[in-house]
C-alpha cells in the first residue's frame, strides 16, 4: 500500500510554523517514513503545477499555515482544499488570523502609504507603491493581489481541523500525526489541543488568591517578575484563564505572561470579547471615574485583547465607514 | 381564533401563539399577519392568534394543541413575563411538557405600547417572534427545586411597623427576632404627641404594643442592635446581628433609676436625642419614661468613667448588690437563622437647614414640627408647655407646609402626612397657648378618613389658612418676632405676617443609610431613595428579593394607619411563605462543567450572592445550585467558557440575537 500523501503551505505567515515541524527534531523522521510529502514549498523543490497535476483528494492531509491575505493565498488555498481529503489550520494565523489579522484595523491604502511613504525609514520621493502589474521593457511584471480584509483559513475554505499556537506546540503536532496516521480523528471541525484553559496546568496556579483584584495593570517590562507568583496577580495581563491549555505553560515558564496564541476554549465565541470581561471581572475599580484609571494603563486593547483572532472575532474589523451604526 | 398549520419541522414541533390582549396589541399590531409570518418559520407545526391567551380557553387552546398537534414546543406572545410567564409554563406542563419548553415574547411591553406605528410595531413583532422561535429549539427540560422554609422570622426596626409585624407573627405561633439599633423600641410615634385626625394620644396607643411586644414569649426583643450581614435565600437566611453594649446587664437591671439619680453628673447635661436636643439627660439614662424595654443605658462618649477611668462611680453605688453595670461590656455578635425578613427601618425627617431661607438653626424660634412634637408631649422637655427660647409663650405662630417635599429644589415627592399634622399641631397650639395659628400651604390634602372633617374642624377653630408657599423667613425689625413672606394667592398679594414661632412641617426622607440597608438585604430603592416594592399595585409590601418583605415608611412616607395595615400585610405574606411550608425555586441558575473548569477562580469573587466556592482538591470552582440566584454575573465572566446558565445558554442567547437580527 503506498504511503500517504502530506502537503505543507504557508500563506501570510512568519515561518514559524515552519520551524515547528522542524522542531520535531528526530521525530520527524519517522513522520518521513510514514508519509509521502507531495507538496512543502519551504523544503522541498515543488511547485504550482506538481499539485494541479495531481488527482481531487490525491493528497490524505495537508497542513496550511498563515492567514489568508493576497489573491495567490487564496488561490493556493482553494487547490490544497480540492487535491486533500483533510485540510488542517496549522497556527494561529491559518485558526484565527493571528499577528497578520491585525491589519484589519486599517485598509490597504492607509497600510501602503504608512509603509511605503511615512515610516521615518523609507526614502521613496517619488512616492511609488506596489503595483499589481507593472510594464518593464522586458514585460509585464505582475504581484497578486493584495486583499483588504485579511482572512483565516476557514473563512476561505472549509476546515477540517485546527492545529492552534503561535507555532502549534511540539506536542500537539506529534499528537495530531499520530492520531491522523492511527484514523482516531476527533469530530470534524475540532481544534486538536485540550479544550480546559491554560491555568489549570499552571505551575503557578496555586499561588493565586481566591479573590484577586489589580488596581494597577502592568507590563512585563515596567516590574520585576516574580517566578513563582500568579502573573495576574503581578498586574500582569496574563491571558491564561481564557487560552486554551496544550502548550505546557510555556511563556509563563518562561517567566512571561500568556499572550493568547491557542486561542479559546471551544465554549467561548470570540476570545478578546471573554478576555476583556474577565480582565473586567477583576478589575480593582466600581465607580465609573476609577474604572478608566485602572484601564487606561492597558496599552493597545486590540493587540493585547485581539492580538490573534481579530478577524474571527465578532468585530472581525474596524468599522472604518463614517457615521453611527454604519457597517 | 384562526388556526394556521405549518409544516416545515426540523426536530422540534414548535406552537406559538399571538395574544390580542383585547386591542392593547391587536390595536398596533396586526396579529393575522404576526401568526401567518410564525406558521413560516422553520419548525412552526401551528400558528393562531387569539383575543386573550391567559384566559382560560386561551390556556386549554395551549393543552388541546400539544395532545393533537404533538407540539414539543410553545411560545406565547403576549404581555411581560412578569405577570403570566408562570401561566404558560402552567399550561404547557398541563399539557404533558416540560414547562421550561415554553418561552414568552413581551409584544405588548416591547412592541405595541411602545409604538405607534402600525407597520413597523408589525415588522419588529416578526423579529421578536422569530428569536423566540429560534430560541426555543434549544430549551432543555429543567427541574424547580423545593427548599423548606425556615418559620422564624426576623423584624428590622422596632416602630409601630416593626412591632405590629412582630406581634401578628407572634400572635400567629411564629418567633419573631426583633431587631431594633435604638435603645428603646416605638421609634418616630413614640416621640409624637396625639396623632391625626382622631387625636388619640400616640403613647397611649402604643405602649401596650410596646409592652406586648416585649412580654410575648414568641418574641426576641434586641434593641441597641443592627443587622451586619445577610446571607442565604429565601425561607434559609443566616444573619449576623451586631449587638452593641448597653453597659447594663439586661437580665438584671429592673429599670429603678436609682443609677440616675445618683450620677454625679447632678444636673443633666448631655443633649437628650428623643426630645431633639430640646432637652439634657445625664450619662446614664433611659430615652423616656416609656422606654421599651425599660432599661437604663450608659453613653460612653459622656461618660466620666469611660473618659478618664477615675469617676466615682455613684451609679454603681446605688445600683448596689444588684450589680447590674457592667463597664466592661463589648460589643457581640448574634447569629441566626430565620427564613423570612420584614425590613420596617422606617424614615428619617427631612433636614430643615438644606432650606436656609426659612433660617433653621439661625433663627432660635424657628422649630421643626417633630421638634413641636416634644414641646407639646407631656413627657417633653418642657413639660407640654409649648414655649419660646426664652421661655415665654407664644402669641403667635407660623405653620410652614411643604418644607423639603413637593419641592424641584429638594424632594419633588408629597411627603402624605404633612398636612394633617400640620393641622393637628396648629389645632393643640391654639389649645395650649391660644394663640393665633397661620398655616401656609401650597394645596391641604385630606385624603383619608375622617382627614377633610378634621380641617373643617381646625379650620373653624380660628386657624388662618394662607395658601401660599412662604418665600423668607426673616426677623422683624425692632422686635423678637419673625416675618413670613408669602404670596396669598386667593388674595393675590403677597403678606408679610409677623408672629413669634415659625414651625417648619418637614417632610419624610429615606434614612441616610437606607442604601447601606438595600445592599445588605439585596434589594432594590427607587430613585428616591425608598425601598422598591416587588409591584406598585400587586404586590406592595414585596420586594425583587423572595422572603424579603416591607412595612411602613421606609417603602415610602405614609400615616400610622397605612404602616399597621401594610406591617399586618407584610406580616400575612410572611405567615404564607411559612405555612406553605416550602418554596419552589427558579431553575434558571448557574453551574460550572466541572471537567472543563480550569480552577483560575475569575468567577468567585464576582458572585453577588457568595454562592461559589473553590474546591481544594479539585482545584475547581463549584456554584451551590441552591444559593444561585441566576443572575448570570459569573457566566460573563468566566474566560473559558465554563459555567452555564440554564434557559441562557450561549446557543440560546446567541440564536435569539441572530434571530432578532435576522431581518430584511
Amino acid at each position: 500500500m503506498s504511503k500517504p500523501k502530506v502537503g505543507f503551505y504557508w500563506c501570510a505567515s512568519c515561518g514559524g510554523c515552519e520551524e515547528a515541524v522542524v522542531d520535531l527534531a528526530e521525530d520527524v523522521l519517522k513522520v518521513v517514513e510514514a508519509v509521502d510529502i507531495a507538496f512543502w514549498p519551504v523544503a522541498l523543490d515543488f511547485k504550482r503545477a506538481d499539485v494541479a497535476a495531481m488527482a481531487d483528494g490525491e493528497m490524505a492531509v495537508c497542513f496550511v499555515n498563515g492567514a489568508v491575505r493576497t489573491s495567490e493565498q487564496e488561490e493556493m488555498a482553494r487547490l490544497m482544499r480540492l487535491k486533500s481529503q483533510l485540510i488542517i489550520a496549522f497556527g494561529s494565523c491559518s485558526h484565527m488570523g493571528g499577528i497578520p489579522g491585525l491589519a484589519n484595523m486599517t485598509d490597504c491604502e492607509t497600510l501602503l502609504r504608512r509603509v511605503y511613504q511615512e515610516v521615518p525609514s523609507v526614502a521613496n520621493p517619488d512616492c511609488i507603491l506596489p503595483q499589481e502589474r507593472c510594464e518593464v521593457p522586458q514585460g509585464s511584471l505582475t504581484l497578486p493581489a493584495l486583499h483588504d480584509t485579511v482572512s483565516s483559513l476557514d473563512q476561505m475554505i472549509p476546515v477540517d481541523y485546527y492545529l492552534p499556537g503561535c507555532p502549534p506546540p511540539v506536542k500537539l503536532i506529534k499528537d495530531a500525526v499520530s492520531a491522523i496516521l492511527q484514523g482516531a480523528m476527533p469530530p470534524k471541525g475540532s481544534v486538536l489541543a485540550p479544550d480546559v484553559a491554560m491555568c489549570t496546568g499552571c505551575p503557578r496556579k496555586d499561588s493565586k488568591p481566591e479573590k484577586l483584584l489589580v488596581s494597577a495593570f502592568k507590563r512585563p517590562h515596567e516590574i520585576q517578575i516574580d517566578p513563582a507568583k500568579c502573573l495576574l496577580e503581578q498586574g500582569l495581563l496574563c491571558m491564561g484563564p481564557v487560552t486554551r491549555s496544550g502548550c505546557d505553560a510555556a511563556c509563563v515558564e518562561g517567566n512571561m505572561p500568556c499572550t493568547g496564541c491557542l486561542g479559546p476554549t471551544g465554549r467561548v465565541r470570540d476570545f478578546g470579547a471573554k478576555a476583556l470581561s474577565a480582565v473586567a471581572s477583576i478589575a480593582d475599580a466600581t465607580e465609573e471615574s476609577k474604572i478608566a484609571g485602572v484601564l487606561d494603563k492597558i496599552v493597545d486593547p486590540v493587540g493585547t485583547f485581539y492580538r490573534y483572532s481579530l478577524p474571527t472575532s465578532i468585530l472581525h474589523k474596524r468599522n472604518r465607514h463614517e457615521g453611527n451604526g454604519a457597517h | 381564533m384562526s388556526d394556521l398549520i405549518g409544516g416545515n419541522g426540523c426536530g422540534v414541533r414548535i406552537g406559538v401563539y399571538v395574544c390580542h390582549c383585547g386591542t392593547n396589541i391587536a390595536g398596533t399590531i396586526d396579529v393575522r399577519a404576526l401568526a401567518e409570518f410564525a406558521a413560516t418559520l422553520p419548525g412552526v407545526v401551528l400558528a393562531r392568534d387569539y383575543k386573550y391567551m391567559c384566559s382560560d380557553p386561551g390556556q386549554e387552546l395551549i393543552k388541546k394543541d400539544i395532545a393533537e398537534q404533538n407540539l414539543t414546543r410553545i411560545v406565547v406572545a403576549a404581555c411581560s413575563p412578569c405577570l403570566h410567564e408562570k401561566t404558560f409554563r402552567h399550561a404547557t406542563e398541563e399539557g404533558g411538557l416540560n414547562p421550561f419548553f415554553f418561552h414568552m415574547v413581551n409584544l405588548r411591553e416591547h412592541d405595541s405600547w411602545v409604538h405607534t406605528d402600525k407597520v413597523a410595531a408589525t415588522e419588529k413583532g416578526k423579529d421578536l417572534l422569530r428569536a423566540a422561535v429560534r430560541r426555543v429549539k434549544h430549551h432543555k427540560p429543567l427541574e424547580r427545586r423545593q427548599v423548606s422554609i425556615n418559620p422564624d422570622a426576623l423584624i428590622v426596626g422596632g416602630g409601630i411597623a416593626g412591632i405590629h409585624a412582630a406581634l401578628t407573627m407572634a400572635n400567629a405561633g411564629k418567633h419573631v427576632y426583633l431587631v431594633e439599633r435604638e435603645p428603646t423600641i416605638g421609634g418616630h410615634m413614640a416621640q409624637f404627641d396625639k396623632t391625626f385626625p382622631t387625636l388619640d394620644c400616640a403613647a397611649c396607643i402604643l405602649t401596650p404594643k410596646m409592652t406586648a411586644a416585649k412580654t410575648h414569649p414568641n418574641i426576641t426583643l434586641w434593641t441597641l442592635s443592627e443587622v451586619e450581614k445577610v446571607e442565604g435565600y429565601v425561607g434559609n437566611y443566616k444573619v449576623s446581628v451586631k449587638r452593641k453594649p448597653r453597659y447594663i446587664r439586661e437580665d438584671v437591671c429592673v429599670g429603678c433609676l436609682e443609677c440616675v439619680e445618683a450620677c454625679v453628673y447632678k444636673q443633666a447635661k448631655v443633649l437628650d436625642e428623643f426630645n431633639l436636643g430640646l432637652g439634657k439627660r445625664r450619662p446614664i439614662y433611659i430615652p423616656f419614661p416609656q422606654a421599651v424595654p425599660q432599661l437604663v443605658l450608659i453613653d460612653p462618649e459622656s461618660c466620666i468613667e469611660f473618659k478618664s477611668g477615675t469617676c466615682k462611680k455613684t451609679c454603681v453605688e446605688a445600683c448596689a448588690e444588684r450589680q447590674a453595670i457592667d463597664f466592661k461590656q463589648q460589643e457581640r455578635f448574634e447569629e441566626i437563622d430565620v427564613g423570612t425578613i420584614i425590613l420596617a427601618t422606617g424614615f428619617d425627617v427631612f433636614d430643615a437647614s438644606r432650606i436656609p431661607y426659612y433660617g433653621y438653626g439661625t433663627y432660635p424660634n424657628v422649630y421643626t414640627a417633630l421638634e413641636l412634637e416634644r414641646l407639646v408631649n407631656a413627657s417633653g422637655p418642657t413639660a407640654g408647655e409649648v414655649l419660646l427660647r426664652d421661655g415665654t409663650k407664644p402669641k403667635s405662630v407660623g405653620i410652614i407646609h411643604c418644607v423639603g417635599s413637593r419641592d424641584d429644589n429638594t424632594n419633588k415627592y408629597c411627603s402624605r402626612v404633612c398636612c394633617m399634622y400640620s393641622l393637628k399641631l396648629a389645632h393643640l397650639i391654639k389649645e395650649k397657648t391660644d394663640a393665633e395659628v397661620y398655616n401656609c400651604y401650597i394645596d391641604i390634602r385630606a385624603p383619608g378618613k375622617g382627614f377633610e372633617e378634621f380641617y373643617n374642624r381646625v379650620s373653624e377653630e380660628g386657624t388662618h389658612f394662607i395658601r401660599g408657599k412662604v418665600a423668607d423667613v426673616f426677623p422683624t425689625e425692632g422686635t423678637n418676632q419673625l416675618t413670613m413672606r408669602v404670596e396669598d394667592t386667593l388674595m393675590s398679594m403677597v403678606r408679610q405676617i409677623s408672629v413669634d414661632m415659625v414651625v417648619l412641617a418637614v417632610g419624610l426622607e429615606a434614612q441616610s443609610d437606607a442604601q447601606d440597608v438595600r445592599r445588605r438585604f439585596n434589594i432594590s430603592s427607587s430613585t428616591e431613595g425608598f425601598f422598591l416594592e416587588r409591584h406598585p399595585k400587586l404586590a406592595p409590601v414585596s420586594t425583587f428579593t423572595d422572603g424579603v418583605f416591607l412595612a411602613g415608611c421606609c417603602q415610602g412616607p405614609k400615616d400610622i394607619p397605612d404602616t399597621v395595615a401594610q406591617a399586618g400585610a407584610a406580616a400575612a405574606e410572611a405567615l404564607a411563605l411559612i405555612d406553605a411550608g416550602a418554596v419552589e425555586l427558579e431553575p434558571n441558575t448557574a453551574y460550572i462543567e466541572e471537567e472543563l473548569c480550569s480552577g483560575c477562580k475569575t468567577c468567585i469573587p464576582m458572585c453577588p450572592y457568595s454562592a461559589i466556592s473553590f474546591v481544594a482538591d479539585k482545584k475547581k470552582a463549584a456554584i451551590n445550585e441552591v444559593l444561585c440566584k441566576g443572575c448570570g454575573t459569573c457566566v460573563a465572566a468566566c474566560p473559558s467558557g465554563s459555567i452555564v446558565q440554564n434557559l441562557f445558554e450561549d446557543v440560546e442567547v446567541f440564536d435569539e440575537i441572530e434571530g432578532v437580527l435576522a431581518y430584511a
